[in-house]
């Protein structure tokens, strides 16, 4: 029977941790895919955080690194340095990257830090049960903000693509989402785009993913997709922050014509 | 061996030896007085092709010292006091996961931002663990400029032999000071092999992984009791020391670094006046030269230890430890920057030949 499907090679065997309509899954998949779609596997070497993806080294079949809460772009540029010929992403959440990192994000962006940064925005603390992040929105309910947000006491969002695509060092920025298909390839795309920067040396690439987190929504998985389309997108609007002129059909063609 | 002697500060020694032990990569943040490592590398690392990179903080630099770790390179950074303090956290997680790096710390005076004159206020800090978690740093005393160029390319190869981080403990004084060093023809590099370092699989069966967590209590066990094997193992085969005049020395002096050197004087001056004083100088300050002190501490003729600190009396503590109550262990230091004099260093050693010191 011809095989219409399997799961890729570029993830391990390992079951994934994760709850039920979590989208770290399709993330991880995405990425995963797209590793060796664009024939890196064996040449990439991931940074893992702290949060719900503490152990993501475990599930991509890439070599990889585990990082202290938010000094993952610290990390992946020692490795980078060392490597110069090799792909490094992290894969960072909200609190990790947009709260306890944010120098690190910052500087790498602005330093033009020859990495991918992939980062999880689903507005909460995952892990640790449900805290208010820097992207919680206003009014959202966390478990630090019972009452819900409320900016005259807790502040405002970040939008994180859009203060890093300010940095000239940030070659390319988007943000995505995944509550369908269509979305879903749109992701896939922005994730071997910002591989594409990276291979072709261009700077530093983000690509921001909107996601779910039931489980600390306290929604049902349908429940909490609707609420990222009708509450997150409002605030962290989808599209390309940075690399808009990019031309990705190319860049590869490019850069191998560059090197033969 | 040695071909040519150069004048040369400390601070621009150990840059120096870092590139002669084949370190390629320096992560590192400004901050006073371990400056000139920096700017050595900045200039001297690039025209070298190697990596300089100026972090956004002490914390950054650790990290990216982690990271070009565990990708299997020779890596350094270097701070003092307060830089160091922020870069426990990753000084932890090179522990935990097991990375070989270099770090130097050029003590100042504190605690909080203190001062910026020369200390060795931070020797429990290094010898103790500094950061969360059982482990250990190996961590070396150099006394002169000379012994940093040597002792820092020996880092590099203990670092790597035992996968963990080694420290160089100066203060601002070796730092700060020029001295004749004379440099080797060729460093005696011993290279490790490192089949776990992340290196991209590049064909391997298996991805390799680098981590400290272990959210099994007994695979945390295991590892911390791997862990403390290798630092037994260290305890008993890197310990360094050097011993003068113990043999028939009535008091025995313990100091390190730079006060070891305001010690050798006070020593012939105690000689002058009939009073016959040694010293045991721990170059390792973990592993800690216990067994030596112990060894001293029973012998008929010494009848007594003055410990001398840039502190208000850190290491004293392990003295006493290896001592074991068996003779009495003064204690002279300074603190906020200042050097004991030779003076003051030989008044005590005459109150203790006459019996006054209490």
């Amino acid at each position: 029977m011809a095989v219409v499907f399997e799961k890729t090679k570029g993830l391990t065997d390992k079951p994934f941790h994760y709850c039920p309509g979590c989208h770290h899954g399709i993330i991880h998949r995405i990425i995963a895919e797209s590793m060796v779609e664009m024939g890196i596997l064996e040449d990439t070497v991931s940074v893992a955080s702290v949060g719900c993806t503490y152990n993501s080294y475990e599930y991509f079949a890439c070599d990889a690194v585990q990082a202290a809460h938010g000094r993952a772009p610290a990390v992946a540029t020692g490795i980078k340095r060392t490597l110069k010929d090799k792909i490094v992403f992290t894969y960072q959440g909200d609190g990790d990257l947009a709260s306890i990192g944010t120098a690190e994000i910052i500087h790498a962006a602005a330093r033009g830090e020859k990495i991918t940064a992939f980062f999880v925005n689903n507005a909460v603390y995952g892990m640790t049960s449900g805290q208010m992040a820097p992207t919680t929105l206003l009014g959202q309910v966390t478990t630090t903000s019972p009452f819900g947000r409320d900016a005259s006491y807790q502040g405002y969002p970040i939008n994180v693509s859009e203060l890093i695509s300010q940095l000239t060092g940030a070659a390319y920025v988007e943000r995505v989402c995944l509550t369908d298909f269509k979305n879903i390839q749109n992701a896939k795309k922005a994730v071997q785009n910002a591989f594409k920067v990276q291979q072709a040396g261009l700077g530093f690439s983000m690509v921001e993913f909107l996601s779910t987190c039931p489980t600390n929504w306290g929604k049902e998985p349908i429940e909490a997709m609707d609420w990222l389309k009708e509450k997150m997108i409002p605030q962290y609007p989808l599209g390309c922050f940075k690399g808009q002129d990019i031309d990705f059909k190319n860049l590869g063609r490019q850069d191998a014509e560059v090197k033969s | 061996m040695a071909t040519k002697r150069v004048l040369m500060k400390g601070n621009e020694v150990i840059a120096e030896a870092a590139l002669r032990a084949g370190c390629r990569n320096y992560f590192g943040y400004p901050i006073t007085p371990q400056t000139e490592v920096m700017h050595y590398m900045a200039k001297k690392m690039v025209e070298i092709g190697g990596n300089f990179v100026q972090a956004e903080s002490e914390v950054s630099a650790i990290n990216m010292v982690y990271g070009a770790a565990a990708a299997g390179a020779r890596v350094m950074t270097s701070s003092s006091s307060p830089g160091i303090s922020l870069k426990q956290e990753g000084i932890s997680y090179i522990a935990g996961a097991e990375l070989p790096a270099v770090a130097v710390n050029i003590v100042r005076a504190g605690p909080g931002l203190g001062g910026i004159q020369p200390s060795q206020g931070d020797y429990w800090q290094a010898t103790k663990g500094g950061g969360h978690g059982d482990y250990r740093n190996l961590v070396i005393a150099p006394a002169s400029v000379q012994e940093l160029y040597e002792l820092t390319v020996e880092a590099f190869n203990l670092a790597d032999t035992y996968r963990m981080l080694v420290m160089i403990l100066g203060d601002g004084t070796l730092g700060q000071m020029m001295e004749p060093v004379a440099f080797r023809d060729e460093e005696p590099i011993k290279v490790v092999d490192k089949p776990w370092a992340a290196t991209g699989r590049g064909g391997r069966d298996t991805h390799n992984m680098i981590t400290s967590i272990y959210i099994n209590p007994d695979d945390l066990e295991a590892k911390n009791r791997e862990l403390q094997e290798k630092y037994k193992y260290i305890e008993e085969h890197e310990v360094r020391y050097e011993e003068f005049g113990v043999e028939d020395a009535e008091i025995v002096i313990t100091a390190f670094s730079t006060c070891s050197r305001i010690c050798r004087n006070v020593i012939r001056q105690a000689a002058e006046l009939g009073i016959k004083v040694g010293m045991i100088r721990p170059i390792t300050l973990w592993p800690f030269p216990s067994a030596p002190i112990a060894a001293a501490a029973d012998r008929d003729n010494v009848k007594a230890f003055l410990d001398i600190e840039l502190s208000a009396g850190q290491m004293v503590e392990d003295v006493r430890l290896a001592v074991c109550g068996k003779k009495p262990v003064y204690f002279y230091g300074r603190m906020g920057g200042n050097l004991p004099t030779q003076k003051e260093i030989l008044e005590k050693i005459i109150a203790i030949h006459e019996g006054r010191e209490v």
